[in-house]
């Protein structure tokens, strides 16, 4: 199982999505981290040439719709929509249902415990091509 | 019987007593408020003579926006401001910059030229209020505004008090808001101490900060030890340039966190204001009594806080402004309890400054100096802290000193990894959190609840695109041009770069221009990413 942590837009808040890429690596994953200040179509394209199963987005700005439809948006262009897309961060419940609309396939927000998160990443992994892909 | 040990690593005992002491020249490592090594805060009465300042982090929307904001908290009683500026303007991008579509006025202030920062001032006269800018990568540029503001508004340079926050080898290990790489961008924080320095003597050209290093994970005793390094390294910057220690050190100020474990907060500031007196005196000879002293913003720490339950965040609050009291704080700022959800609501805001108020006229803390001076535990734990600080620093100096550290990456793997051993000290209980890991009640239904959030208007960005669109159609765009060209050509070479940005301010170039003449010359600062 290989995941890519990803820090779109803006945004220089790193310690969620460290600690989310340690955990994730503990747990016996494959984990990539791009580095701040990444664009939705750099994700897009490294999430592609590193072949991952999850992107988890992590986003503190508050510009987590726009974001996460476009990073969507691109993977979908791009015919790699089996690729799961998960978002954590400063996220206000009413948004949460927002996020899963425009296709997350789990949110995180502040409060959410290591190991739910963790457990959220490999719920969303599937095998490649799988049946139910 | 159940083993404490605080964040940095030091066990606790049951209890204290004078032997805790033996051996230590008491007299000379604590010795009086006001005095050398100002273990007990830097001035001889503390709060009996004045009180510390309180300064709320506010900014969001259209620059009118934000000064209705800053006039409703100083109808309120805050005497001070302290502006957040939007990430495009954190980072030198224009709001009609692609990179900035979703995130214009988002967690702050949008600025694009000095017309922005003429109409957040308006009304608020910068030769009496005193203005902190949280602003690093863009410091230079973003001060050159304020300074042109003021000086439009007719407040004489000596009277204008500002601290840019212009720390960014900071911003290389936590909170990110840098652009070029290491060395220009060391270059620019010189550039805006010295221009500083000489022309605004009341102003602070830079706060060192280990705030945001502790919120992105290092423990108590890093968070001072980086913060030391940090300042240590910008001393050596401006002594490097021939200006005398006491030319510019008393000007030098600090930005630290305070969460709510009291005794380990105190401890950490008393520790960190002896270790900055004599550094400032032995290592770089200061004689200038001002030059030794720590002089900080202790700010809330929203990393202290939860989602859970969240109004239990203003209890915390109240302990965390407590313990900034006691840890002899110049200026207080606090989180709001909604913090782990969005930017603050009004309503939060002014519980915050209200919290603040409380401590300062109801609990006492601030009717004598240094309460907590003398006491066995409190002395011995300031010692125990020192000793752990001064390892840190060590632990960086093996790094190859803290430019170093920052270059390779080292630091923030090492903030990192202790990030990820406090997430693991929450999950099992060692460290506690009520309503989270401990007295956990009915959690599903709280988080069902809706609270009464601050809510972002869309429409900002449009006005403020609309805005930026008439600044550039009626400003001499000759003028903006040959400004521009200047600070590229000096950029080139190793003159202050304060005077050409400050052209550039006045003839209403944008931000992302002004950026953009410099990344010509400097370029981009790579990431290390290590985790």
């Amino acid at each position: 199982m290989k995941v890519l942590i990803a820090k779109p837009g803006l945004d220089g808040h790193d310690r969620g999505a460290k600690v989310v890429a340690q955990a994730l690596r503990d747990a016996g994953l494959e984990v990539v981290y791009t580095g701040l200040k990444r664009t939705p179509q750099e994700i897009v394209q490294e999430a592609i040439q590193e072949d991952v199963d999850v992107v988890g987005l992590s986003i503190l700005s508050g510009a987590h719709l726009l974001l996460t439809r476009r990073v969507i948006e691109g993977l979908r262009a791009a015919g790699a929509d089996d690729i799961d897309v998960v978002v954590g961060g400063t996220i206000p419940p009413r948004d949460i249902a927002a996020l899963k609309d425009v296709g997350a396939s789990a949110v995180f927000p502040m409060g959410t415990a290591l190991s739910d998160v963790v457990a959220g990443f490999q719920t969303q992994t599937r095998p490649r091509g799988g049946h139910d892909a | 019987m159940r083993d404490v040990k605080l964040h940095a690593g030091i066990p606790v005992k049951p209890v204290y007593g004078p032997e805790d002491l033996a051996g230590r020249d008491v007299e000379a490592d604590v010795g009086r408020p006001g005095e050398y090594p100002f273990t007990r805060g830097i001035h001889p009465a503390m709060y009996r003579e004045r009180l510390w300042t309180m300064r709320q982090y506010i900014g969001f929307g259209t620059p009118a926006e934000t000064n209705g904001r800053f006039k409703y908290l100083m109808a309120h009683g805050q005497d001070a401001l302290n502006v957040a500026f939007d990430l495009p303007t954190q980072l030198g991008l224009d709001s009609d910059d692609p990179r900035a579509e979703g995130e214009v006025g988002r967690v702050g202030m949008a600025v694009d030229t000095l017309a922005d920062m003429e109409e957040a001032f308006a009304g608020i006269p910068l030769d009496r209020v005193s203005v902190s800018l949280t602003i690093n990568g863009m410091a230079a540029p973003i001060t050159a505004m304020y300074y042109a503001v003021a000086e439009r508004q007719g407040a004489p340079a000596e009277r204008v008090v500002t601290t840019p926050q212009n720390d960014i080898l900071k911003e290389f290990v936590a909170r990110g808001t840098w652009v070029y790489p290491v060395e220009p961008s060391l270059r620019l924080v010189a550039d805006l101490i010295e221009f500083s320095a000489r022309h605004y003597p009341r102003s602070n050209p830079v706060s060192v900060c280990g705030y945001h290093i502790r919120e992105a994970g290092c423990t108590t005793a890093q968070e001072m030890a980086y913060g030391l390094c940090i300042a240590a390294a910008y001393v050596e910057l401006m002594l490097a340039r021939g200006m005398a220690v006491d030319d510019f050190a008393p000007r030098l100020s600090f930005n630290f966190t305070c969460w709510g474990k009291i005794f380990e907060e105190v401890a950490k500031f008393r520790a960190g204001r002896r270790l900055y007196a004599r550094m400032m005196r032995e290592r770089f000879g200061a004689a200038n009594p001002k030059s030794w002293m720590f002089r900080s913003l202790i700010g809330g720490g929203g990393s202290a806080f939860t989602a859970q339950e969240p109004e239990n965040n203003i209890v915390r609050g109240a302990y965390i402004a407590l313990a900034a009291a006691l840890s002899g704080a110049q200026t207080m700022a606090l989180p709001t309890y909604d913090e782990a959800y969005t930017i603050p609501s009004a309503k939060a805001q002014l519980i915050a400054l209200r919290t603040m108020q409380i401590c300062a006229e109801e609990s006492g803390a601030a009717d004598t100096a240094d309460p907590l001076g003398g006491s066995y535990y409190v002395e011995a734990l300031t010692n125990a802290m020192e000793e752990r600080i001064v390892a840190e620093m060590t632990a960086v100096e093996r790094m190859g000193g803290i430019v170093e550290a920052v270059k390779t990456g080292a630091i923030q793997a090492e903030v990192a990894r202790q990030a990820y051993l406090y997430e693991q000290a929450l999950a099992t209980g060692a460290v506690p959190k009520v309503a989270m890991n401990c007295h956990v009640g009915d959690g599903a239904s709280e988080s069902e609840r809706e609270l009464e959030l601050y809510a972002f208007d869309a429409k900002v960005a449009d006005a403020q695109l609309a805005r930026l669109a008439r600044v550039r159609r009626e400003r001499d765009g000759r003028a903006v041009t040959a400004a521009l060209r200047r600070l590229t050509e000096e950029a080139r070479g190793s003159t202050n770069l304060m005077p050409a940005i400050l052209e550039c301010v006045k003839a209403y170039a944008t931000l992302g221009e002004i950026n953009r003449a410099m990344k010509d010359v400097f370029g981009e600062h790579k990431e290390p990413v290590k985790f």
